[in-house]
């Protein structure tokens, strides 16, 4: 057993779904990066707002309304705490990463991109992080380039240097890679960045569970994150931006909330963050995920990290093992860089990773496989996909080991 | 056999591993392999069937007045599937094929193969075969 400041056997009572047999097995969750398993304290939290709480914010004078307000406002709090953002205003709350980005790009992006402007995104892109960017440069004439890559998954820092120039108005990147796991040196991104008055967008979707994160330290500009990635609820995510920035951006959606006065003549528009939350918000969800942060918090993002290098270090000296018995050429790594979250892509010779995953899932172990929306990082290695095992704080070495045992099997049937 | 008799066939075939799904799945890859390589003319893009999330080809060949399959595909459980359906419908008329009803899927414990966006190419496996028997049909 690994050495942890943690008390995984009591980490792993607090979450129900573990607890279940798939296939007649004990349920593997490595599934991680795609998707956090929930606690208790957040499922019962939307339970206790749906059984006594539940009002619309922002709106009527009544006990329930001022009640809900108040604890979906407290979320905003957190959120400002966990990434020490200097105000709770620069918090927006969006479905995930996928509209934080879109937001940014479609009204930060429509303000100031005009032709022959650079937006600069990183060959590890995650679809949501290429496609909305690829759908305002359309339209204003903007042009992406991408950084280079090493082959073990590390950003050339030198290749990106070279690409930053007076025309370079936005630069977009993830901080880790849900498909290689890398952390990217984004402190080091950002600077060079805004040595070009460019601002930096990034894609914490990865980053958000394992990496402690300092908005003001870094000068992040704007920064995505998603709840479900975080144990939190799904369809709920968070775009930080400066305050001097999101109030020159233009509203990105209409309606309720966003508004100061309407006449048919003219309506002006609310303050932030209120001006970018059109509509009745995701009330229930939003105070819900109070309580992931909460969580993790109380973990310890030093504690959280720790112990998944030790699952990670774990998981890849068994890997190492397998390719002692099998040949090298048995199992690739896919992404090997240094500085990693805890996620291990990996492809087998000769076997598809589609048969591998359904291998895996007769035998109660959810991994990933496929191209993990990043077709492009798939074309620079030259493959269709990968296995992914991705790990989070409630999975144990013990559970690693029935992976490993069960790719053995797979190798021994050649 | 008609097309009852084999799926009851491998209904018992697959029944020996209980509920060890695993060992099914490597039964199943096992009988993927033993189908007959497909003539390399044969497997083009035309015969890719669509819908599936791994590459299936078919190969329809009619013969006095019965269908036959060359299929593969490039992962190995989807072969075994295919293979399946071959064995099941390959020498049959159309008329047997179209009105023929597959339980084996589930009576075998993988109906989550079907439906399932992990290999909805299965249900665009049989639509494709039952498409074949279709077009001979009218041809006659
Ligand atoms: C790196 C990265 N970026 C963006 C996303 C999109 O996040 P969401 O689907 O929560 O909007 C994901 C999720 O898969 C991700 O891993």
């Amino acid at each position: 057993m690994s050495s942890t400041l943690l008390d995984i056997d009591s980490i792993r009572k607090q979450f129900p779904i573990l607890h279940q047999k798939v296939n007649g097995k004990d349920l593997v969750y490595f599934d991680n990066a795609a998707t956090t398993q929930k606690p208790l304290t957040v499922i019962d939290a939307l339970n206790t707002y749906y059984s006594l709480h539940n009002a619309n914010i922002h709106r009527g004078a009544h006990t329930l309304a001022d009640r809900s307000t108040g604890l979906f406002e407290a979320t905003r709090k957190s959120v400002q705490a966990f990434i020490n953002a200097n105000e709770s205003e620069e918090i927006i709350f969006t479905k995930g990463v996928t509209e934080s980005i879109n937001l940014v790009a479609q009204s930060y992006g429509r303000k100031y991109l005009t032709a022959g402007d650079e937006i600069i995104l990183s060959q590890m892109e995650h679809h949501s992080n290429i496609v909305p960017w690829q759908m305002i440069a359309e339209e204003t004439g903007a042009v992406i380039k991408v950084i280079d890559m090493h082959f073990n998954g590390e950003l050339d820092m030198q290749h990106y240097q070279s690409l930053l120039s007076v025309r370079t108005k936005i630069v977009s990147c993830v901080w880790a890679s849900n498909a290689l796991g890398t952390i990217n040196p984004i402190k080091d991104i950002i600077d060079l960045a805004h040595q070009f008055n460019a601002v930096v967008m990034i894609d914490g979707a990865q980053a958000g569970s394992h990496i402690e994160i300092d908005v003001q330290d870094l000068a992040i500009d704007f920064l995505a994150l998603s709840s479900h990635k975080l144990y939190g609820p799904t369809g709920l995510g968070v775009l930080y931006g400066k305050r001097k920035l999101l109030e020159t951006m233009p509203p990105y959606q209409g309606g309720g909330e966003m508004i100061k006065e309407v006449s048919f003549e003219k309506t002006t528009y609310n303050s932030i963050p209120f001006k970018f939350e059109a509509g009745t918000p995701n009330i229930g969800d939003v105070i819900a995920f109070n309580e992931a942060i909460k969580y993790v918090t109380v973990l310890g993002k030093d504690a959280i990290a720790q112990y998944e290098q030790s699952l990670l270090t774990h998981f890849v000296n068994g890997l190492y093992a397998l390719q002692n018995t099998f040949g090298e050429k048995a199992i690739s790594f896919i992404g090997t860089a240094k500085n990693k979250v805890a996620v291990q892509s990996f492809v087998m010779e000769n076997k598809h990773h589609f048969d591998i995953g359904l291998m895996l899932d007769a035998k109660g172990i959810a991994v990933r496989t496929g191209h993990h929306c990043t077709q492009p990082l798939m074309q620079f290695y030259g493959i269709e996909g990968t296995v992914r095992a991705s790990f989070a704080f409630y999975n144990t070495v013990e559970e690693i080991d029935i992976l490993l045992e069960s790719l053995k099997k797979m190798l021994e049937r050649g | 056999m008609t097309i009852t008799e084999i799926q009851d066939d491998i209904i018992a075939d697959f029944s020996l591993f209980e509920d060890d799904m695993e060992s099914k799945l490597f039964y199943l890859m096992d009988l993927g392999k033993r189908l007959p390589p497909m003539t390399p003319a044969h497997q083009t893009e035309e015969y890719i069937v669509k819908g599936c999330q791994s590459k299936v080809w078919l190969f329809p060949v009619f013969e006095e007045g019965k269908l036959f399959f060359e299929a593969d595909s490039n992962t190995e459980i989807t072969k075994g599937l295919v293979s399946l359906l071959v064995k099941i419908w390959g020498g049959k008329t159309p008329e047997e094929i179209m009105s023929s009803e597959l339980y084996f899927i589930e009576k075998i414990g993988m109906s989550h193969m079907i439906g399932s966006q992990r290999s909805n190419g299965f249900s665009s496996m049989i639509k494709q075969m039952k498409m074949y028997a279709f077009a001979l049909n009218k041809a006659q």
